[in-house]
């Protein structure tokens, strides 16, 4: 049986997801042992039209990259989603929160209308993704677990819990005992709480649970007298494009 | 075979971060244009950081580069530490001088090995090199991790870190951690010699290509600077940090829309060639011992060269932190409250980057709300070097075959090691393609 060839895309974004990829050291020898890359821009100068399954990272900005999405999505039997940028748009959609004419305008002054830009958007409201792999950057672990999936056609156990479960398990105090403010009881887990263990928060990247309960959170803040305008603020970080409107 | 008639159109530049373009069009030997483009998509992160709290600004900045967000983090924090008065204890200037070695050797190992490497040995990427040379791959994925390994036990994390908070660190290693990553460097010395070997044994290869220019880095009287310093020329003059914009000189040039930048001459580059021709004299013995043995010497115009100066470095960053991590097993180390009052004011940030220097500029409130950010990535200072090479480089080389022309010009983007998706403010470049 030959390989299933992969290919790998980048839209806005950091490449950070690609980079966990090549971070994955000799693991990733092992993954090469069980699928061809036919193209890698940021890793290789061989690219081919021909592949089966693509992963893409970054989120769409502007009309001109939609086509390149919708070419991709021709050719790929499986589209996959790599990273909060192209789920959900990740941190790009903070550009969203404010009009957009201001925000062009403060970064490219006079000039702003030569920058074509519109609402930063996950890859899922251009074209149809199969697989998300969530985070910023993903995890290691959800990718293989998920490149696993693809190749013994099942499908991957991605968490629809929230990350306190996860925060936890690792054993740490929780952050609101600190006066902080946390958004990870609406937030999906799966990352064991890796930014909560390093003694910061959970910004959100993996994005909403599903059903999250926005109200029992905002229970919680005034529980530990915190203000709700942070918290609002705290969920436009990663969730603009995920909360309802208004 | 070439008379000297050139068509070339390279959609994306392979093997570096971000989208760039190579145009270059000859008949009978005549240049008639040579551009270098940037299509990347602008991201606004001096917008998205309006009215946002201080603690936010390094968890949102960091996002411009996955590759580097150590350093933008580094920068972030900075410059949120000088508008607030906020003073590091020793033990943080430590480990942020840590933090910053391993993102550098990390990104270093990666570009040379991952990148670079491939052209060297004609093929594609790195991958049929795991199959032809499986020991050099094997060395150079080896200390890769051991870069990331250094990053993770330090930040938290290798790609956007969490412990380096404005003020301090979140979270410091133990002792034992520290230990074990001193005898992981120390180990590490006959992989580092293999893959130095390599490169001796590749570096004939590098095409001798010379164009004098100005080189621009931090320099720092009591360090080889990197995490801190004055801005310093090859011409021989210094500045403090906060007369940043008259170095950086941001401009647009009339046949185009790109940000250019300049300072004393048609353009300048940065990054470990500037720093290894400005600061040279600071390195380890090592260093300077391999540096010597390759034929690296100051001052150096050959831009190919800033890959074997970056490999300089990485010998240089493995014997520095090992120098850092006696100190601090020296010292003893425990975990530090960090209290931060917001107040009002404009703070500078500044940091020697794997790329260059990158300044984060951010101005706050009352409430220590962001009301005005810069950010200056080192890839935006070094395009206008970029055009101005290639300009310089293809009537050199006009009449060989195509297909060698575009790979040495993708060699010459990639020797910077560009870092276009740290694209805040790149400029889009509107070129007519013929």
């Amino acid at each position: 049986m030959s390989k299933p060839k992969i290919a790998f895309f980048d839209f806005a974004g950091c490449e950070g997801d690609q980079l966990t990829v090549v971070n994955l050291e000799e693991a990733l020898l092992d993954v090469l042992e069980h699928v061809e890359i036919v193209s890698f821009r940021e890793a290789m100068k061989e690219h081919s039209d021909d592949y089966d399954i693509a992963f893409i990272e970054g989120s769409c900005t502007r009309v001109a990259d939609e086509a390149r999405l919708k070419d991709i999505r021709k050719n790929a039997k499986i589209v996959v989603a790599i990273g909060a940028c192209a789920t959900s748009g990740g941190i790009n959609a903070l550009k969203n929160i404010r009009p957009l004419e201001t925000v062009r305008k403060e970064v490219y002054g006079e000039n702003w209308k030569d920058y074509d830009t519109y609402r930063a958007r996950g890859i899922g409201e251009v074209i149809d993704v199969d697989y998300k792999v969530y985070g910023c950057p993903m995890t290691q672990s959800e990718f293989v677990k998920v490149v696993k999936s693809l190749l013994t056609g099942t499908q991957p156990d991605i968490p629809n819990y929230p990350m306190c479960v996860d925060c936890k398990q690792a054993g740490n105090v929780c952050v609101f005992e600190k006066g902080q403010t946390c958004v990870g009881p609406i937030t999906r887990a799966g990352c064991d709480a890796c930014c909560v263990t390093e003694g910061a928060t959970c910004w959100g990247c993996r994005g909403l649970v599903n059903d999250p309960n926005v109200d029992a959170h905002k229970e919680v803040l005034e529980k530990y007298n915190l203000s709700v305008d942070e918290l609002t603020k705290r969920m436009a970080t990663y969730f603009t494009n995920e909360l309802p409107k208004g | 075979m070439s008379n000297g008639n050139l068509n070339i159109d390279i959609h994306y530049v392979t093997r570096v971060e971000g989208h760039g373009n190579i145009v270059v069009n000859a008949k009978d030997g005549n240049v008639e244009n040579v551009q270098w483009q940037g299509p990347e998509a602008p991201r606004y992160f001096e917008a998205m950081v309006i009215g946002q709290k201080w603690d936010m600004l390094h968890h949102i900045t960091s996002r411009i580069c996955g590759i580097c967000s150590i350093g933008h983090t580094s920068a972030s924090v900075k410059a949120t530490e000088n508008a607030m008065g906020l003073k590091l204890s020793d033990q943080s200037e430590l480990l942020r001088r840590l933090a910053i070695h391993a993102e550098n050797l990390q990104s270093h190992v990666l570009h040379v090995g991952y990148l670079v490497l491939p052209d060297l040995v004609g093929v594609g990427s790195v991958i049929p090199l795991a199959t032809s040379h499986p020991n050099e791959v094997k060395t150079v994925i080896k200390l890769h991790r051991i870069a990331n390994q250094m990053s993770d036990l330090v930040c938290g994390r290798t790609i956007h870190p969490q412990r380096i908070i404005p003020g301090g660190f979140s979270k410091v290693p133990t002792i034992d951690e520290l230990k074990g990553l001193k005898d992981t460097l120390l180990s590490a010395a006959p992989d580092l010699t293999a893959v130095g070997n390599l490169l001796k044994a590749l570096a004939p290869k590098l095409p001798n290509f010379t164009r004098e220019t100005e080189y621009v880095s931090l320099t720092d009287k009591n360090e080889y600077a990197l995490y801190d310093g004055l801005l310093g020329s090859s011409l021989g003059d210094t500045a403090p940090i906060t007369e940043y914009e008259t170095w950086t000189n941001e401009f647009c040039v009339p046949q185009s829309t790109a940000k250019y930048t300049k300072r004393k001459q048609d353009s300048l580059m940065v990054g470990a060639l500037a720093r290894f021709n400005i600061n040279h004299a600071q390195l380890t013995p090592n260093a300077k011992k391999y540096a010597e043995e390759i034929g690296l010497v100051a001052p150096c115009y050959n831009t190919f060269m800033n890959t074997v100066a970056q490999f300089v470095e990485c010998i240089y960053m493995v014997d520095d932190s090992v120098r850092i991590i006696d100190e601090l097993l020296h010292r003893g180390i425990k975990e530090e409250t960090v209290e931060v009052k917001p107040k009002a004011g404009r703070g500078i940030g500044v940091v020697d980057v794997p790329r260059g220097i990158l300044i984060h500029d951010y101005t706050y409130d009352d409430d220590g709300v962001c009301t005005k950010a810069n950010c200056i990535i080192p890839t935006n200072q070094n395009h206008n070097n970029i055009q101005r090479d290639m300009e310089a480089l293809v009537p050199q080389i006009v009449n060989k075959p195509q297909a060698e022309v575009e790979l040495l010009l993708e060699m010459l983007v990639r020797a910077y090691d560009p870092c276009i998706s740290c694209s805040t403010h790149y400029l889009k470049v509107n070129f007519n393609n013929k």
